[in-house]
């Protein structure tokens, strides 16, 4: 019968594709949704579980990371059933959309949420447009957290650059070249908490009838000073002992992003120069610095920013006391600890407000590279 | 080098100046490093720098002064002479190589006769890894007695530090991949200006995220748990890995791309098969990255997991410490030392990687 009837034999056929092609749809989309189930279910219970930490810490691995490309897969074959026109469209969406929404609810959302939460009072409850803003520019609790935040960037920033600079310049001619970078390097690994904890012990004070402890206070005892409280002492100055401790970390980023950029200067030029008579501080200030400049503007930019949100270093040290706030801890402590969650959400919209010109250099400097 | 062929730098110069910056660099964290592993009433009489063998003044001789001395006037012992005042701080004898000590009062007091000697090696222990590490009241056999002293618990705090930043690694990297694929490879509408807010919160200040972010977490009663913690990490995470992962995704050969397509492979397959393989130093560049950012992170562990116990992260319990014990310096440089040395590990074990990410352009 099939022999005689070729063409119903070839309908039937992709009748039965069609459906074995739907089948196959459906039971995507139903392990999809299992699969949706199970990892809203680990959710729960990890949020829940009493069972050993590590234990814990390995099953949340294996959810996230398993899970997530469970669900990559699954979304991809159920858009791959889709028409092809569809498919075009829809398989960007799986690929970008879930980082898109992680970002958007932890990061953007919020800084909307935040700045509505700026226009009211400290409980939330009323209306009260800038009035946090103007406390914000004019209590003389908030002009000192401005000034440190200037003296940070300043002397922050400059510092860094220097020996930054002096270090990735000096190790390009030295033998110990490796060596002496993962020293310089090695404070970034550490937490600002924990380089708190070693300048701490540093700046250590104790009765001058006492043994210095602390190095900073030995060597002046030894040269028959008074030991003094270091960061508690000579405002605003005692600001710069805190920020020799994040010059201390961040020097190491700055000597390997000027390393690299050194290292891609021309040597020929440099030679050039030399068979010229140029002196080797001449052809630091005026070969090889100009041809760097694009690197010391971003170490630069980094730096800004790494100091504009210093929190962690001013928290353990002093907890802002002294003198010390600075935009973060002021944040925290209107926000958390005094409570006023009007006034804490103004400052964290200052904040941002004050990184907004290096957020438009980057999307600048984005640009411009796509186009190339 | 060719370079140093005549140069005319003095080459002594570089090596000095830069072996005194090293230093510099390295007494903080050397400090440290010593003293934890100094008893701890050492660590409180001493400068730690006194473990570098130097000459000390050592007590030879101890006599009791002749009764008929006049105590007002100034006397001499062992060639060292002085009034009362003067002995009492000690006076060196005039050959410089003895010095004389008055001990006790005025009537009563002794003569301590001293020499300059080398000072032994320094007393180590472990003590005070086993008391930061062991838990909040520690018992020690003494000879004598059994003292209890207040320890610290570090272990469990090191615990939950892994506990919190192995997922928080984990979870963003995939998301991050595929995100960074699909900007790269796809042609999408609004891909540009999607892809520019990734880089626009590259910078953006925590700050700002964390109060309404902390809302939400009320409301799912997730405070206080690991969840939070990670999940947090990889919203704030995602902006430098998506960045991280562009910059090297779409400088992948074109021709790959292309003969891939071509053979009819899937966006999918050509990811799963082609890139993510290809991309693996990229991935690890960012996974230290983020190891180093959520173990280091006091900020967000603060605020999400705020002062429940038992879930405690090792910078937390160092903060609080500082806080509580700030001169206990046997517990702060022994838990400032065990906070530190997986990052220091991973760091120096990897450091290749880290650097690659650090060139390729990062803003955080």
């Amino acid at each position: 019968m099939t022999l005689l009837n070729p063409d119903a034999d070839e309908r039937s056929a992709e009748l039965a594709r069609a459906r074995r092609r739907r089948n196959r749809a459906l039971f995507t989309l139903l392990s999809g949704i299992i699969a949706a189930v199970v990892l809203f279910e680990g959710f729960f219970a990890l949020r829940d579980s009493q069972a050993p930490k590590l234990v814990v810490a390995l099953f949340a691995m294996v959810w996230g990371g398993g899970g997530m490309a469970i669900l990559y897969l699954i979304a991809n074959q159920l858009v791959e059933f889709t028409p092809s026109a569809w498919q075009r469209r829809l398989t960007p969406i799986v690929f970008v959309l879930p980082a898109i929404a992680f970002v958007v609810y932890f990061l953007a959302l919020p800084a909307v949420r935040t700045f509505i939460a700026s226009l009211f009072d400290r409980d939330g409850s009323n209306f009260v447009g800038l009035a946090n803003y103007i406390t914000v520019f004019t209590e003389p609790f908030m002009l000192v957290t401005f000034r440190n935040n200037v003296l940070w960037i300043v002397f922050g920033a400059s510092f860094t650059i220097i020996f930054g600079l002096l270090v990735a310049a000096l190790a390009d001619r030295s033998k110990f070249e490796n060596l002496a970078k993962a020293i310089i390097f090695m404070p970034m690994a550490i937490s600002l908490v924990g380089a708190g904890v070693i300048w701490k012990f540093i700046y250590a004070v104790r009765d001058p009838s006492d043994v210095q402890i602390g190095l900073l206070n030995a060597i002046v005892v030894a040269f028959g000073g008074e030991p003094q409280a270091w960061i508690a002492m000579l405002q605003p100055w005692n600001n710069l002992f805190l920020i020799v401790i994040v010059v201390w970390m961040q020097t190491g980023y700055a000597m390997v992003l000027f390393s690299a950029a050194i290292k891609s200067v021309p040597t020929d030029i440099i030679e050039a120069a030399r068979v010229d008579g140029a002196g080797e501080f001449k052809i630091f200030f005026s070969i090889i610095i100009p041809s760097i400049m694009g690197t010391v503007v971003t170490v630069s930019a980094t730096v800004i920013i790494f100091t504009l949100k210093i929190f962690d270093v001013v928290l353990v040290m002093t907890g802002g006391q002294f003198g010390t706030d600075v935009i973060a801890t002021q944040f925290y402590n209107q926000y958390f600890v005094n409570r006023n969650f009007g006034l804490g959400s103004a400052i964290a919209i200052v904040l941002l407000l004050t990184v907004i010109p290096v957020m438009v250099y980057n999307l600048r400097q984005f640009n411009k590279r796509e186009t190339l | 080098m060719a370079k140093s062929k005549g140069n005319p730098f003095p080459r002594v110069f570089v090596n000095v100046t830069l072996v005194v910056i090293c230093l510099l660099w390295l007494i903080p964290t050397l400090g440290l490093f010593v003293s934890s592993f100094r008893p701890r009433d050492e660590i409180m009489s001493s400068g730690w720098w006194t473990i570098i063998p130097h000459k000390v003044w050592v007590t030879t001789e101890q006599f009791t002064p002749d009764p008929s001395i006049d105590r007002n006037g100034v006397m001499t012992f062992e060639g060292a002479t002085g009034t009362f005042e003067e002995l009492r701080k000690g006076v060196e004898s005039a050959d410089g190589d003895k010095r004389v000590v008055w001990i006790g009062n005025k009537r009563a007091g002794t003569v301590q006769v001293q020499e300059k000697e080398w000072s032994g090696a320094p007393a180590t222990t472990l003590q005070n890894y086993h008391d930061v590490l062991a838990g909040k009241n520690v018992t020690i056999a003494n000879n004598q007695e059994e003292a209890a002293r207040k320890g610290e618990d570090m272990a469990d705090a090191f615990i939950n530090s892994m506990a919190v930043t192995f997922p928080a690694v984990v979870i963003p990297i995939l998301m991050a991949a595929f995100a960074a694929y699909g900007f790269a490879w796809m042609r999408f509408p609004g891909r540009k200006m999607v892809f520019a807010l990734m880089v626009a919160l590259l910078v953006v200040p925590l700050q700002i995220a964390l109060v309404p972010v902390l809302t939400d977490y009320v409301h799912l009663r997730l405070n206080g748990t690991y969840m939070a913690v990670w999940l947090a990490h990889t919203g704030f995470g995602l902006p430098l890995a998506v960045f991280l992962l562009y910059n090297y995704i779409s400088t992948l050969p074109r021709e790959i791309m292309e003969a891939a397509i071509v053979d009819g492979a899937s966006h999918f397959k050509i990811f799963w098969r082609l890139v993510l393989p290809l991309s693996t130093p990229a991935l690890a560049s960012f996974a230290i990255f983020q190891f180093l950012w959520v173990w280091n992170d006091y900020l967000v562990a603060l605020i999400f997991i705020g002062n429940v116990p038992g879930v405690q992260v090792l910078t937390m319990r160092l903060a609080d410490m500082v806080g509580s014990r700030g001169s206990d310096w046997h517990l702060l440089t022994a838990g400032g030392f065990v906070s530190m040395i997986l990052p220091l590990i991973i760091f120096f074990s990897l450091q290749r990687y880290f650097v690659r990410g650090l060139t390729a352009g990062s803003v955080k």
